[in-house]
Order: structure tokens, then sequence, then C-alpha cells
């Protein structure tokens, strides 16, 4: 079986279903380590990547006005239990433009490997970009994962991230989000994480609103079980007259694992305003004696309480 | 005589060493709507707790007897599993789940759409929306009523299930706790409001941890009205209004 093979069948694990990859209305690029097996592109996007012997170096650009109507898959990830995969992406969203990208990173039989995907991203005025990126590994854990990204959101721009790993081990995560916001820009950032074994997360998450009436939602759900060890920052600083952000973080720790959450709130500007809320701890007594009085057991309590607070 | 469905005998509950349930005696038959009046502080909500077996609300004396099988060595979820349930005053909220899950809870072929018109609320607009902060708290009372009436239960406990609903809207939870009753399910009302004690068989009034009066809702709501104890310290009823 091929190593596209072997990342196609692990799509579900993600949410995505493999058929995706025939459609041709669809775009699409699956890279396996630092070889590119199969890309796809349709009307309105530009996708130019390259192969070099250290990473997969390209650019992603929507041009002007454009609407892609399907969302645009890539797929990224390792079918074998070590190995190394570097990305390096520009993503351009042009004036006015909007897509949705779907990044899948897959890591079913990872032990000893590293996936580093260094991105800037640069959504035009008035365009808008959703971006989800779901990651699946494996049991073994043993990785290590570092997603650093820069993005732009120019005036009236909007972008959505959704960060999720939900099933299996990841070893070591590293997120680092640095997103800059100008005049009436959105910028809405979430990551769910559940940790387990020895997992260490950790997660940056830095928004600086720069321009007038923009405004930021860092939202960040971690649930850690087993020994798995998470260390949540969340910074928001608002430089102009009208911006808004709010910083959510929730951890639940379980098992003996332990977590930290750090909101960091500036405000540079008198009529600015930042707010941010942080919890952690074990499940919330109540709403597990909750479900318990509806004829729920302490376990499927707790999982559904995880589980809808992952979703 | 029917065998009662609860019986509860010299109930005693402390916190700090101070009497929060005092020797209670109290009993529901089965079908019964059985209000439970008293001022703050009275002990409802704790009885209430005690009865469903809370983190922390182990009783010090006392014996409950729920449909034949002693409660108290049983863990929450196995009296639930009996038949009993609590609707709390202040629900909690759920991030995530769906009201649609929130009814089926353990029952995945469960059709929640006639629970929620029972309380007033549009399955259309309710059934796909999370049981989170979005909702009001008139909302989040409802959806916990209709939960309650999704179990089916032998008992309910119902800790002021008005509360925090506008009055036209009362009719709903009324409605509720006649479909309890309608079921074949009994009801232990906890309420202040007058309107919705007068629906039950029978009321009591609760006073420093002890049943002091039962009778008729009428009786009780008139002893409750007249006779409110103001402080007890201790000393049931010591202080009263004339």
């Amino acid at each position: 079986m091929s190593d596209l093979d072997d990342l196609r069948r692990t799509l579900p694990m993600v949410g995505a279903e493999p058929s995706i990859l025939d459609d041709t209305s669809i775009a699409h690029v699956v890279a396996h380590g630092h070889h590119i097996l199969s890309r796809r592109t349709v009307p309105g996007l530009r996708v130019e990547m390259e192969e070099t012997p250290d990473a997969i170096v390209g650019k992603l650009i929507v041009e002007a006005g454009a609407q892609i109507a399907q969302p645009i898959h890539m797929c990224f990830g390792l079918a074998h239990p070590t190995g190394v995969q570097q990305i390096n992406i520009d993503v351009q969203i042009c004036e006015g433009a909007q897509a949705r990208v779907l990044s899948h990173c897959l890591f079913p039989l990872a032990q000893a490997a590293e996936h580093r995907m260094q991105a800037v991203m640069e959504i035009g005025p008035g365009a808008s970009l959703i971006y989800t990126e779901g990651h699946y590994h494996g049991p073994h854990g043993g990785m290590r994962v570092l997603p650093h990204a820069t993005i732009k959101i120019g005036k009236g721009a909007r972008y959505f991230s959704d960060f999720s790993l939900l099933s299996g081990s990841v070893g070591n995560l590293d997120i680092d989000y640095l997103v800059e916001v100008e005049e009436e820009g959105i910028a809405e950032l979430s990551a769910k994480i559940f940790a387990h074994k020895t997992d260490h997360i950790t997660l940056k998450e830095a928004v600086m609103l720069r321009g007038e009436r923009s405004r930021s939602l860092i939202k960040t759900r971690v649930v850690l079980e087993g020994q798995a060890q998470a260390d949540i920052v969340g910074i928001t600083e608002a430089y102009a007259k009208g911006a808004r952000g709010h910083v959510d973080c929730m951890e639940i720790v379980q098992g003996q694992a332990h977590a930290s959450a750090i909101p960091i709130v500036r405000v540079f500007h008198p009529e600015a305003k930042v707010t941010h809320e942080a919890a952690i701890g074990s499940v919330d007594k109540k709403e597990l004696e909750t479900l318990m009085a509806r004829g729920l057991s302490p376990e499927q309590a707790i999982e559904m309480i995880v589980s809808g607070i992952l979703r | 005589m029917p065998t009662p469905l609860l019986e509860i005998h010299a109930l005693t509950f402390e916190a700090d060493h101070h009497p929060i349930l005092d020797q209670l005696d109290l009993s529901i038959e089965p079908g019964e709507i059985h209000a439970l009046l008293g001022a703050n502080g009275s002990g409802k909500t704790t009885l209430a707790y005690v009865l469903m077996g809370c983190e922390g609300y182990v009783p010090s004396g006392g014996h409950i007897v729920f449909d034949g099988t002693d409660l108290l060595p049983l863990k929450m979820y196995e009296r639930a599993r009996l038949g009993l349930t609590l609707a709390w005053q202040e629900p909690a909220r759920f991030e995530g789940v769906t009201v649609r899950e929130y009814l089926a809870l353990g029952k995945p072929d469960y059709e929640p759409a006639p629970a929620l018109k029972q309380v007033g609320l549009d399955p259309g607009r309710y059934l796909n929306r999370r049981v989170d902060k979005a909702l009001s708290g008139g909302e989040r009372h409802r959806i916990e009523l209709a939960s309650v009436l999704s179990m089916n239960p032998k008992l309910a406990i119902l800790d002021e299930p008005s509360a925090g609903i506008d009055m036209l809207s009362i009719t709903h939870i009324i409605g509720i706790i006649r479909a309890v009753k309608a079921g074949g399910g009994s009801v232990l009302l906890i309420t202040h409001q007058e309107e919705v004690a007068l629906i039950a068989d029978r009321a009591s009034q609760l006073c420093a941890g002890r049943i002091i009066f039962s009778g008729s809702p009428r009786e009780a709501v008139d002893h409750f009205r007249g006779r409110a104890c103001v402080r007890c310290d201790g000393e049931v009823c010591n202080d009263v209004r004339p």
C-alpha cells in the first residue's frame, strides 16, 4: 500500500472523507514527509508548492475577489513511525476573497517523528479565511509537533481558526501563533486539545489589535489525563480606539496531569477593552451531579462533559 | 393505606455541628404531588440534596426508604436508576452539549420534542441549541424540567422550578408537574410560589430542619403565612409572628 493510500485511509479520523481527493471540484494538496503525493487546484486558487530536501515550500494564493466554494484540503503527514516533515507555507487571501482551508495532519503510526509548520498568512482587506486544522496521532506519542504561524488580518478582514487534536497521543505539541489585526478586522482563534499519557502541550496565542474597532477572541479548551501537562498562554493587546478582545481558557485536569493558564491582556488606548476568563480544575461538580441525577455513571458523565467541551 | 413511595424517618444532617435537618419525618405516596414550604434556610434544598445523595450530603442519622429500597447506601446514579431525580434550583450549564442530547441522556432512541413542547419551547428552535450560557435562566429552567420529564421518574424533586420563570410560563411549569403525576410519578415540590404550591395533593412546612405542619396545600400555605418562622435558632418555631 502506498503512502498516499495510508494517508487517505486516515482521513476519516479527522472527519474528512477520502473521496474528497477524487473530486475535481475540490482543491487539495497531499504531502508525505517532503514529497508531494497529490495536488489539485480550482479557478481562483493558485497552489505553488515544491519539494526540497529539507522542507515543502510554497504558496497558496486565493486571487482577489475569488470565492472558493469548496474547502481547500491540505493533507500533511507521515505514514511511518519515524520521519521529519517541515512545511513552509505562505497563504495569501487577496482583497475581497473568501476561502476555507481544512488542514489535516495525519500521523497514525508516529513514534519518534517531527512535524513543523511555519506559516505566514495574509488576509487582505475585506477578505475572509476560515482555517481548520485537525490532528490525528496514533497511540504511541513521541512526536514533536510545532505549528507556528504569523497571521496578518487586513482592514475589514476576517480570520477564524480552529485547531483540534482530539484523538491519539501526540508527545510534544508546541503551538505559537501571532496575529495582527487591522481596522475593523476580526480574529477568532479556537483550540481544542485532549492530551493523554505524557503529552506536553505548549500553546501560545497572541493577538495584537492594531486597528480601530478591531476585534478578537481566543478560546482554548484543553482536557488532560494521565501524566499530561499543558501550559497555555493567551495574549491580547489592544492599541486602537474601539478595539475589543477576549481571552477564554478552560482546562480540565484528570489523573496525575497538571496545567497552567496565563491570560495576558494589555490595553494601550483608553477606548479599547480586553477581558479574560480562565478556569482550571476537575470536571465541574454540579455538571457531574446533574448528569448522575439522570442516571449516568460518573464515567459516563465525565465522558459527556469532556466531549461537549472539546466539541 | 398504600405503601409510601418515599419514607423518611428521623433524618438528621449536620453542617459544622449545626443541625440542618433535625429528626425529620416525611412520607410521599405514589402519584402524589407534595409541596414543601419553608423560609429561606429552613432546610428544603438540603433535604433535596440528601435525598439525591449529592456529594457532602451524608446524613448523620435516620432512614430513607424509596420504593422499598434503603436509599442511603446507594450512590447518586444508582438512586436515579431507581427512578429518583432532582431538578436543581440553579441548573448547570453544559458547554457543547445540545438540548437534544441532554434530554436523551442514556436513551439513544428517545424522541425529545414532546417534552420540549410541554415546557412551552419550540423543538425546531431549541433541539440543536447548546445547554450553555447562551440560554436565559428561564429557558434553562424549562429545559431542566423537560429533562426530568424525559426520565419518567417515580419521584421528581423539583427545587423551586418556577424561579426565574415569567408569569405567563408558570402554566407550563404546572403542566410539567402534572405530567409527571399523569405518568404515574410523584413530585416533591419545593416552592415559594403559592400558585404553584396549591396544585399539590398535600403540603408540608419545614422549619429549622423539621416538618412542623402537614395538610392540604391551602392549609399549609395559610399556616406558613400565619406562623412563618422568623428565626428559630434551633428552637423550632419559638419565634413566630402571631
